[in-house]
């Protein structure tokens, strides 16, 4: 993995950024409890932050953390069950979850990070819920950077996490991937989850890159699901655009190319390739592949319109969502003018969604009807939850103002 | 892993009902015991009488007061409870979607906490 030839700590830190899932995915699934595979966990790293400086990197960094974590596990559950005189409440004994030396390759044991993903998104769980647990359990992060992702207050989310958590163990959410049946009714679960948390990412750029990260590795270990694979195609394109906190907002088509993140941009032009299936593309191929078109643009240097109509116009099709609806006007004001894009905003109708205000603004401004974009420019920007793009939609009214 | 499921569904009588429907939600539940038994997993099960034949009885004010009728009046009254032994949730997931009431009313799966076995408590495993 490369760790041995880094400094204790700092080959314990590229355990627990690179194998944390893994290992608390592992270690939760034998007792069902991920506060207490969490709490194992995070002393076993700080272990190791203390041992390594003195003893040595060991040969194995992550099997060394996976049996202290095992043992501070066991130990917990001997304890627990040493006070209360009675079993713990799992069928999972982490006693008979021995640590041979074969046992410690992660490798060879298997990843169980799909299980772990799978529980996150359970029925069982409010789906509000799940993209954190996610992001928590899987990628290891901080209830803090958590809560500030989905703008909650820190102790709300705290609680929600621990609720989550409580919940799985005291009902016995399985860690398994069910059979195909249940898989199907489940994965869509699963991706939106996950798509929820690149949502999320996409406002907090130091972020952005934990959700691509998240959706590469479903579509891995899921294999040949098109569904995943075009989430991820479409969180890697998004993050191969993502600009600095501080830099102004700069509409998608008005972008500089060469601003962009080629290798990013070509990893998940990849994926979208992988994605590529048989039958109908589902909503997170053609959403990758709308991202694609923009994308190209790099290359070709004009956005292409009517592919972008096409499809918009398939995506109506399997995921007609008010976002899609508003984007697809927007596309055909930009293809055929923007009266015949205003018509079809005009079709959905006015209600609070930045975005509708945001297209028609566009659009009004594109028509030459500046008197009539003043406002609309106005309501997008109040209702924008991004200051960049509030400055930005108000740059735009006052020239016409003068 | 013992879990019961709470049956909650809006009553209803012969009258009601029809002779003929309630003959076919007997023969639903009967099907259905069968199916929970014929697996292993059923340690009990119980269909209650309408929650009118119901009498509670309370000391939180601090005397021991006897009331006519259920706690709260709501439409979907607890029906009935069915108490399985199954490995994990999605198990218990699966018996509380063939319940026959979930056509009419919504089944809670609450996992158990303890339960006596010769008048001890035992925790749920």
């Amino acid at each position: 993995m490369g760790a041995e030839h880094l400094s204790p700590s700092d080959a314990a830190e590229h355990v627990a950024r690179t194998s944390y899932g893994r290992l608390l995915a592992r270690l939760a699934a034998s007792t069902g409890d991920v506060a207490l595979a969490e709490d194992a966990l995070a002393g076993a790293l700080e272990e190791a932050l203390r041992r390594w400086p003195a003893r040595g990197v060991p040969d194995n960094p992550e099997g060394w953390i996976l049996t202290v974590a095992r043992n501070r596990q066991r130990d917990v559950w001997k304890s627990a069950a040493h006070r209360t005189g009675r079993p713990l409440e799992h069928a999972g004994d982490p006693r008979t979850d021995a640590a041979g030396p074969a046992d410690l390759d992660l490798e060879a044991i298997g990843d169980k990070r799909l299980e772990l993903l799978l529980v996150c998104a359970h029925p069982a769980i409010d789906p509000a819920v799940r993209s954190p647990l996610m992001l928590q359990t899987v990628l290891g992060l901080e209830a803090v950077d958590v809560a500030r992702l989905f703008a909650v207050p820190t102790a709300t989310m705290a609680q929600r996490l621990v609720r989550a958590k409580k919940r799985i163990r005291a009902n016995r959410v399985p860690f398994v991937v069910p059979d195909r049946s249940v898989l199907a009714e489940r994965l869509p679960a699963v991706l939106e989850a996950v798509y929820g948390c690149a949502a999320a990412g996409a406002r907090e750029d130091d972020l952005a890159g934990e959700a691509q990260y998240l959706a590469v590795t479903l579509a891995a270990l899921l294999e040949d699901e098109p569904e995943a694979w075009g989430l991820a195609a479409l969180t890697t394109l998004a993050l191969s655009r993502s600009r600095p906190r501080d830099a102004a907002y700069v509409p998608l088509d008005e972008q500089d190319p060469s601003t962009w993140d080629a290798d990013l941009a070509a990893e998940g032009e990849a994926y979208l390739r992988r994605a590529a299936s048989d039958g109908p593309p589902g909503r997170f191929v053609l959403e990758a592949a709308i991202s694609a078109v923009h994308a190209d643009r790099r290359r070709t240097a004009i956005t292409d319109w009517l592919a972008l109509r096409t499809l918009y116009e398939a995506l109506l099709l399997v995921s007609p969502t008010l976002g899609a609806r508003v984007a697809h006007a927007g596309v055909v004001g930009r293809l055929e003018d923007p009266a015949a894009g205003l018509a079809l905003l005009d079709g959905i109708g006015e209600s609070d969604f930045q975005p509708w205000h945001a297209v028609r603004a566009e659009l009004l401004t594109r028509a030459g009807r500046t008197q009539d974009a003043a406002p609309a420019l106005l309501r997008a920007a109040a209702l924008s939850d991004n200051p960049r793009v509030t400055t930005y939609l108000l740059g735009r009214v006052s020239p016409s103002r003068g | 892993m013992r879990y019961t499921l709470l049956l909650h569904y809006p009553e209803g009588d012969a009258e009601s009902l029809g002779e003929e429907a309630l003959a076919e939600g007997q023969r639903a539940f009967a099907a259905y015991a069968d199916a929970l038994h014929s697996a292993g997993v059923l340690l009990a099960a119980e269909v209650l009488q309408p929650s009118s034949m119901t009498t509670t009885v309370t000391a939180v004010d601090g005397t021991l007061r006897v009331q006519d009728g259920p706690f709260a009046d709501t439409k979907e009254q607890l029906g009935g409870t069915f108490v399985i032994d199954v490995p994990d949730l999605d198990a218990a997931l699966h018996w509380a979607g063939q319940a026959p009431s979930v056509q009419w009313g919504v089944v809670e799966i609450r996992p158990g906490a303890t339960h006596t076995v010769d008048g001890r408590w035992v925790p749920n495993t």
